[in-house]
């Protein structure tokens, strides 16, 4: 057995275990080194409530994906969940009331923020917030609230 | 007689509770060559490793040329070892290794020597050996004789002081029989090195040492050069020497009598 | 029942002696000053017969298992009309559990066997003895570079199934069972985080894979020198490193993915 003949052949195996973890870290979890450098700005939105909405969640406008979810956290003062979102730079066209609201894509799917672009003259700019929101729709609620209103028109 | 190159004293060694070897005193001259031999079982083996320091006695001590082995810690031991050459059983030739890099080990590992050097030394052995050709076979293209002499080049490779030969006649046929008894006497005279034979073949042990222990249960029961310990007159000696089937090495493991266990069985 | 006391007490003797053996064992190879000259051409060769040989078995089990995993995932998830979530189920199901855990029973099979096969081998023909009295150790010269090949193959060895497994699963499920490929894809990069699940399971991979080897290089070092030393070492190994990676694979899983 010739070392060199080993020796290339190792060198391949590694090489195919380097190739096997870019592809699970670029195609598979959608790590891109070039999204991670792309110029973000920060925005962000008070909800009543966010349930199930979690960190690294898309930000879309009308249903194309413009960011992500930074971070959920309360805000103590007001009791209510501020959202940080990272929005492409290239995403200047955002007024001053937009609205953003929590929306589920189907039935069962995962959770994402919505952005309704308004008419407003200004533009949002790096930092600021979103007053105008809508929060996300429990389920349990809208049946109750369902319910409640059937019982009344009774 | 020459100065004692080895001298073994009170050595123990037990596994278990079982008492390998017992209380042996042993000395192996310088120079010469010196034979174990003994049935099978009787500690042959273990003695060899105590002395190649791959065991630890239980008791006594072991010293090779003043120094005693048995106190060395595991880093003198390597040191020490480059001294000694050992032919095992089965060769022991690395199966990753062609014989070439085989006799070349020792050699890489304890010198620091050039190339051009490592190459006509271990031709050289070979050549001693007559195994030159075959340098570049692997060790399972190779019969049990050639192992075992390729084996051999490489224990002596180093030129050591001492080697020890671990039934260096077992399952060989007569002529590679005689071929080894002949290297290993003229290893012997060429690099004036003591030796060590172990092994229970009666003959061919007989003719090449200078002195021969005989062992059994672990231990001593008779020494002294060929000639005289054939002509011993202990009993258990001369079952060994004859192999004759029955003598104080019982034929029979031990039982209860035969007619009462047979009436025992019938009943 | 002072007999079962005394078994009990004897089995469990030797239980702690093996682990302590096996600890000095792994110490002393893993151990000490790195050997410049020989240490890479070994480790080299042993990178070889412990990953590149295994390399094929894990190809073709990973494939299998992610077409299965497509189908089976596909006939549930159907019925509730998320097909298109398909390739996150496989690729979460694969990175976090599956890859790791089945690469390394393979690997436990295929490389950890002829390990302790070939280093019983060479204990039986006296090899090991021949080293030691040569002047070699061979817990730096055996059991050192096999113990590296080893951790440092089976990570490889995972990842590879998992991107097999993966393109096993696209085979079936968007070739064949037409789930949409974009929306396949992109629900996988959107659930699957590179952190959380892809270098979890490279740590778990290589946990298994210090696990595997060790075993497998302490039994070849512990056989008995005889035919029958060596075929009972080869299947403890399997077994022993079977059972090793599964418990590790329930602490681990605790430990990443626990709620806390």
């Amino acid at each position: 057995m010739q070392s060199r003949q080993i020796e290339i052949t190792v060198g391949l195996f590694i090489l195919l275990g380097i190739v096997a973890l870019s592809f699970l870290a670029i195609q598979v979890s959608g790590l891109s080194f070039a999204d991670a450098r792309r110029d973000t700005y920060a925005l962000s939105a008070q909800f009543n409530t966010v349930a199930g909405l979690t960190p690294r969640a898309k930000v879309m406008v009308a249903g194309v994906a413009v960011g992500h979810v930074r971070a959920i956290h309360i805000d103590p003062i007001t009791v209510r969940a501020v959202v940080e979102m990272a929005i492409d730079k290239d995403v200047d066209y955002l007024t001053t009331d937009s609205i953003a609201s929590i929306k589920t894509a189907g039935v069962l799917g995962e959770q994402y923020v919505s952005i309704a672009v308004g008419g407003a003259p200004d533009i949002l700019k790096a930092g600021d917030t979103i007053k105008d929101t809508q929060s996300a729709m429990i389920l349990e609620d809208l049946i109750s609230k369902f319910a409640t209103s059937f019982t009344d028109k009774k | 007689m020459a100065a004692n190159w080895i001298e073994i004293r009170d050595l123990s060694f037990k596994r278990g509770s079982r008492a390998i070897l017992d209380s042996l005193d042993i000395d192996i001259p310088q120079g010469r060559i010196t034979a174990i031999l003994g049935p099978s079982g009787c500690g042959k083996t273990t003695l060899l490793r105590l002395i190649g320091s791959q065991l630890r006695p239980t008791s006594g001590s072991i010293h090779i040329d003043g120094v005693d082995i048995t106190r060395l810690n595991r880093r003198e031991l390597f040191v020490s070892r480059e001294r000694v050459g050992m032919l095992f059983q089965s060769g022991a030739l690395f199966t990753d290794l062609s014989v070439y890099e085989n006799v070349a080990f020792p050699l890489r590992l304890h010198t620091q020597l050039p190339e051009g050097m490592i190459h006509d030394l271990v031709l050289m052995k070979l050549h001693a050996v007559g195994l030159r050709g075959a340098r570049d076979l692997m060790p399972a293209e190779l019969s049990g004789g050639m192992a075992r002499r390729a084996a051999l080049a490489r224990a002596i490779i180093l030129d050591p002081e001492l080697i020890m030969y671990d039934e260096p006649f077992v399952g060989q046929d007569p002529i590679f029989a005689g071929v080894l008894r002949d290297l290993i006497r003229r290893i012997n005279q060429a690099m004036g090195c003591t030796c060590i034979i172990v092994s229970h073949d009666i003959a061919e042990t007989v003719a090449i040492s200078d002195y021969m222990y005989v062992l059994a249960n672990g231990r001593i029961i008779g020494q002294g050069t060929p000639d005289a310990v054939m002509k011993s007159d202990d009993a258990r000696v001369q079952q060994f020497l004859r192999g004759l089937p029955d003598g104080p090495v019982p034929f029979h493991y031990p039982a209860p009598d035969y007619r009462r266990d047979m009436l025992l069985e019938g009943e | 029942m002072l007999g079962f006391l005394q078994r009990l007490g004897r089995s469990g003797l030797d239980t702690a002696a093996a682990f302590g053996r096996a600890g000095i064992l792994l110490w002393q190879a893993l151990w000490g000053p790195m050997d410049w000259r020989d240490g890479p051409a070994l480790l080299f060769r042993q990178l070889y017969f412990v990953g590149v040989f295994s390399l094929i078995i894990i190809v073709v089990s990973g494939v299998l298992i992610g077409m299965v995993l497509a189908l089976q995932g596909y006939t549930v998830l159907v019925r509730f009309g998320a097909e298109s979530a398909l390739g996150e189920m496989v690729s979460l199901t694969l990175l976090r559990e599956l890859g790791p855990v089945v690469a390394a029973l393979l690997f436990a099979g295929r490389a950890g066997s002829a390990l302790t096969a070939e280093i019983g081998l060479m204990k039986a023909t006296e090899q090991l003895a021949a080293m030691d009295m040569i002047g070699v150790d061979p817990l730096r010269r055996v059991a050192r570079p096999r113990l590296w090949a080893g951790i440092i193959s089976m990570p490889i060895l995972a990842q590879v199934f998992n991107m097999v497994a993966i393109l096993g699963a696209v085979a079936v499920g968007v070739s064949w069972l037409d789930v949409d490929a974009g929306s396949f894809w992109s629900n996988m990069q959107g659930t699957v985080d590179f952190r959380e699940d892809v270098l979890n399971g490279v740590i778990k991979a290589f946990a298994f894979g210090i696990v595997v080897t060790w075993i497998a290089v302490f039994e070849g070092f512990d056989a008995e020198p005889t035919p029958e030393g060596i075929s009972t070492a080869t299947t403890r190994t399997v077994v022993y490193s079977s059972l090793a990676v599964l418990a590790m694979d329930f602490l681990l899983t605790a430990l990443m993915f626990g709620v806390d």
